[in-house]
């Protein structure tokens, strides 16, 4: 079996040994409930606050304004469901874009069937979402707004600041009856590894944040509540977390998830830096090669899927025309290659990415995309690796196809029509 | 098809489905080191019979829903038999495979007649490469298809119109009598999901094995009458 080499990051990382260290006395000696009262609970007590302080001083937030969920999309369902319904008359407007996570596409599905209006956002080509639209749906019935910081798929960081702004400067129009609406929410699942997610430089009512995305522990999440903010809960219980969210809490999980954000930043701008590099350098060698490397080692048609800059650092989404993902994945699993693509094949519905589709890609064209997400574990050997090695396995999958498609597109149809 | 399956080693199994994902030894075989590939220029394939040339061509499939199929093939007149079969695929891994398999089902044993190449069913296929995953099955086996239009090319540049088979008209359960062109106009009535059709049509219903090739169909016109999604 060749070396393993991942590089699908945005789907999970493992977790690091330090935070693991910190999470294993709470399996094991201190495994007490933290609503007890002796001396066994009050120490998971402290360590959750303990953790919540560090949490919350990296957001720039109050210990009170954070609640810890069972993942990023219960925290993205408890946004937007826990909006709703504590405020469904005030209005019933609520703004998404096209390219948010599942975990707020799919709630959203269920409150149009309720009555709601949801108004989903169209994205450029570049994967920015269009703020021109936005300004014009932005009215006195919208009472939540959600876009994402950066998506899953393209990794194209939206200029939430900038959007935020666009917002205040709305509420104070007097046309904007409803005082404190609309309220604005972000995911920012994908970007906290990279970037500053101060609660108030942002200038959002809500953020969604996972652990397993930055080298924590996978089964938890957390939401980002400003102070005053009218939410109802999506679980009920016990009264747990200011009855937002009942249900004992994770402690260990908790603990991990303080220690994967703080190592985390710590080493944000470092890791930042290094990665770009190693990023670059597989995007460059794919596009263009070095003028020296032979024919064998170049792709032809290949499509960048994402905004070139405004992106995070980690992230290559690409489109290689005439081969499939799937079998693109496949071939380069025999490698030891791990990535990701938005194949149909590669989905469970057997559609392919929506977040590609949302960009204005054809669907030829995304089911030969491939995403690259680096992370920690790649080294420039890795990227040295892949540029060897993907070349090989797209001629071999071309001279295997029966396609031939133009990068403008179009030309098959009428062939394949009879 | 699952009971075909059971003695494959499921590495991955869908708890709530009982679907497996993994792909069979053969099924990898054949993707890995595909068989009886058109090596040449596909511009040079089309060339009259006698100049390097193949007998007839077909293609299927559509490279928006992810996989195309083209065929080529030379044929012994005389015996009425396929000498050779050759391919091109675009798509996944499960459709490459049964396309490989399929040209070696083919051309095995000094060729296939041709009346027994035109009842090969998409299930033919998947037993001989042990099986795929059920996810799999409806989108990735086209290839009984490809060559059947490539049958069809054969008997129309031989003047053998009678022998030509109108998919159209093809039954596809022979309980409901139901045909391609049923489920055509059942989509163009607005029946776009398998539900809905079966509603119109109650094809599949005491036939299930037609019914990966319905959906197939229903796919296929949907996106042809209402396009993408």
């Amino acid at each position: 079996m060749p070396k393993q080499r991942y590089f699908d990051y945005a789907a999970t990382t493992p977790l690091d040994p330090k935070v693991l260290l910190a999470m294993l006395p709470y399996f094991g000696k201190e495994f007490g409930n933290p609503s007890n009262l002796y001396g066994l609970g009050r120490n998971a007590s402290r360590a959750i606050t303990e953790s919540t302080k560090t949490i919350t001083s990296i957001l720039g937030c109050r210990p009170d304004e954070f609640i810890y969920t069972g993942s990023a999309t219960e925290a993205d369902n408890l946004a937007i469901l826990g909006i709703a319904r504590a405020n469904r008359d005030k209005g019933k407007k609520i703004i998404v874009s096209q390219i948010e996570h599942k975990g707020i596409l799919a709630v959203c599905d269920v409150l149009e069937k309720e009555g709601f209006e949801i108004v989903r956002l169209p994205v450029l080509k570049n994967g920015l979402v269009d703020l021109d639209v936005f300004k014009k749906e932005l009215d006195e019935r919208t009472i939540l707004i959600s876009i994402t910081m950066a998506d899953s798929e393209t990794g194209t960081i939206q200029p939430i600041a900038k959007i935020s702004k666009i917002i205040t400067k709305y509420k104070k129009n007097p046309r904007a009856t409803l005082g404190q609406f609309p309220y604005f929410h972000t995911d920012a699942s994908q970007a906290t590894k990279y970037l500053n997610i101060n609660v108030d430089k942002l200038g959002v009512d809500m953020m969604t944040l996972s652990a397993h995305k930055i080298y924590g522990p996978k089964g938890i999440g957390g939401l980002y509540v400003r102070r005053g903010t009218k939410i109802n809960p999506i679980i009920y219980g016990g009264g747990q977390q200011n009855s937002l969210r009942s249900g004992t809490e994770n402690v260990p999980c908790v603990i991990g998830f303080a220690k994967a954000l703080s190592l985390n930043e710590k080493n944000k701008k470092k890791e930042f830096v290094r990665i770009k590099k190693l990023r670059d350098a597989l995007e460059k060698g794919i596009f263009s090669p070095h003028r020296r490397v032979a024919e064998e080692a170049t792709i032809s048609k290949v499509i960048l899927n994402s905004h070139p800059t405004k992106r995070l650092p980690n992230f290559l989404n690409i489109s290689i025309l005439d081969v499939e993902g799937e079998a693109m994945l496949l071939y380069l699993d025999e490698l030891g290659i791990m990535v990701s693509t938005g194949s149909a094949c590669n989905s469970q519905n057997l559609e392919p990415s929506y977040i590609l589709a949302a960009l204005g890609n054809s669907y030829e064209h995304i089911h030969g995309s491939l995403r690259f997400t680096l992370g920690k574990g790649n080294t420039m050997t890795d990227v040295k690796y892949v540029l060897k090695h993907l070349p090989i396995v797209v001629k071999k999958l071309r001279s295997i196809s029966s396609l031939d498609l133009s990068l403008n597109q179009k030309k098959w149809q009428n062939k394949i029509k009879k | 098809m699952a009971k075909q399956n059971k003695k494959i080693k499921k590495d991955v199994i869908n708890k709530y489905t009982g679907n497996s994902w993994a792909y069979t030894k053969e099924v990898k075989d054949h993707f890995f080191k595909p068989k009886n590939l058109l090596l040449e220029d596909p511009k040079k394939a089309n060339l009259p019979a006698g100049r390097h040339g193949y007998d007839a061509e077909g293609i299927v499939g559509s490279p928006a829903c992810g996989d195309v199929m083209r065929v080529w093939l030379k044929i012994d007149s005389k015996k009425d038999k396929i000498k050779d079969f050759k391919w091109r695929t675009f798509g996944c891994a499960s459709a490459i495979a049964s396309t490989s398999m399929l040209s070696v089902m083919v051309i095995e044993k000094g060729g296939m007649k041709i009346d027994k190449a035109l009842k090969i069913k998409p299930q033919d296929i998947m037993k001989r490469l042990g099986g795929l995953p059920d996810r799999k099955i409806h989108c990735s086996v086209l290839g009984d298809k490809a060559l059947r239009t490539a049958l069809n090319d054969w008997f129309r540049k031989t003047k053998q119109f009678s022998r030509i088979v109108v998919d159209g008209k093809q039954i596809l359960d022979p309980n409901t009598k139901t045909t391609e062109a049923d489920i055509e106009e059942a989509v163009l009535e607005g029946a776009t999901t398998l539900l809905a059709v079966q509603k119109r049509t109650k094809v599949g219903i005491g036939y299930p094995s037609c019914l990966p090739k319905v959906e197939q169909l229903i796919r296929f016109y949907r996106e042809k009458y209402f396009g993408k999604e």
